[in-house]
């Protein structure tokens, strides 16, 4: 019979490392999902992962049980992204001069048909990741996890570790910064 | 252009598109081996961290009495120094055999 997923920890937490291995493969599909939606490139996917499954194993005496192991580990998961973005704060200030031609043809189609501007579109999703990438890092934090996972404010709060009330000041500031960053782009195509 | 359904159009297009969730091959191995690594240079770890601790403890300390050394203003009169105090009874027993001779 197949150990739970209490067994494993209990067994990790006794000393007996090796018992970690199956969680962390259990568990490895979502960390990297969550982590790609905060790096771009695989390198730095995989080192965000690693991180996470280091504090894992370190944290685990904290970890007391009474939610699942699942949403213990997205907490950490979240916070270690957040930290990451806290750290690599470089392609923030890039120009708009480097959109590619699939890019402005989105944009052109967008503003001329905007119906037919299709959201499933290639152009679109690097549009968008383009512009996730200038926002700083608690607006992208709060956009990813709002809008784009949809997740309640209430969720937020417990994997970030804000307050209810300032994931709502931080949202409300979000998508302002994101309206911000699309104007300045729009100037900048247009003018 | 309208900025909001733009906003709204771009926020569709990552909803759209979740990234995948494919793990690098034999990527539980490494973390593995990055733990049993980390668990052997510990004992060396702990020991240079418990040193590094001492040290500032000591400096502090160091620091704390030098400031009460020169902040303290008894410690310039000559009614209680301890410097001549202390010579004075270790050499005591050597003034009382001068003085019995």
């Amino acid at each position: 019979m197949e150990p739970t997923e209490a067994d494993l920890i209990a067994a990790v937490l006794r000393g007996d490392a090796a018992s970690f291995e199956p969680l962390v493969q259990r568990y490895s599909p979502r960390v990297f999902a969550t982590a790609r939606r905060y790096a771009r490139r695989e390198s730095e996917v995989e080192d965000i992962a690693q991180e996470v499954w280091l504090k894992a194993f370190e944290k685990l005496k904290s970890f007391r049980g009474e939610a699942p192991f699942e949403h213990w580990l997205m907490r950490l998961t979240v916070r270690t992204c957040y930290d990451f973005l806290r750290g690599h704060q470089r392609n923030r200030e890039s120009s708009f001069s480097d959109l590619t031609d699939p890019e402005n043809d989105w944009l052109e189609r967008f503003v001329t048909q905007p119906e037919t501007a299709s959201e499933n579109a290639e152009a679109a999703r690097l549009l968008v990741g383009r512009i996730l990438e200038r926002l700083s890092p608690q607006a992208r934090l709060v956009i990813t996890l709002l809008e784009i996972e949809d997740r309640s404010v209430k969720e937020i709060a417990q994997l970030t570790g804000w307050s209810v009330p300032l994931v709502k000041v931080r949202a409300f500031r979000a998508r302002a910064e994101m309206r911000k960053i699309l104007a300045k782009m729009a100037m900048h195509k247009y003018l | 252009m309208n900025i909001a359904e733009l906003q709204k159009k771009l926020l569709a297009a990552a909803r759209a598109n979740p990234p995948g969730d494919r793990v690098p091959y034999a990527f539980e191995k490494r973390v593995t081996a990055l733990l049993a690594a980390r668990a052997a240079t510990e004992p060396l770890a702990l020991w240079v961290r418990g040193l590094w601790r001492a040290a500032v403890s000591c400096a502090v300390i160091a620091l704390l009495f030098g400031a009460w050394a020169f902040f303290n203003p008894t410690a310039s009169t000559n009614a209680d120094d301890l410097s001549q105090n202390f010579e004075n009874t270790l050499l005591a027993s050597v003034d009382q055999s001068d003085q019995a001779q």
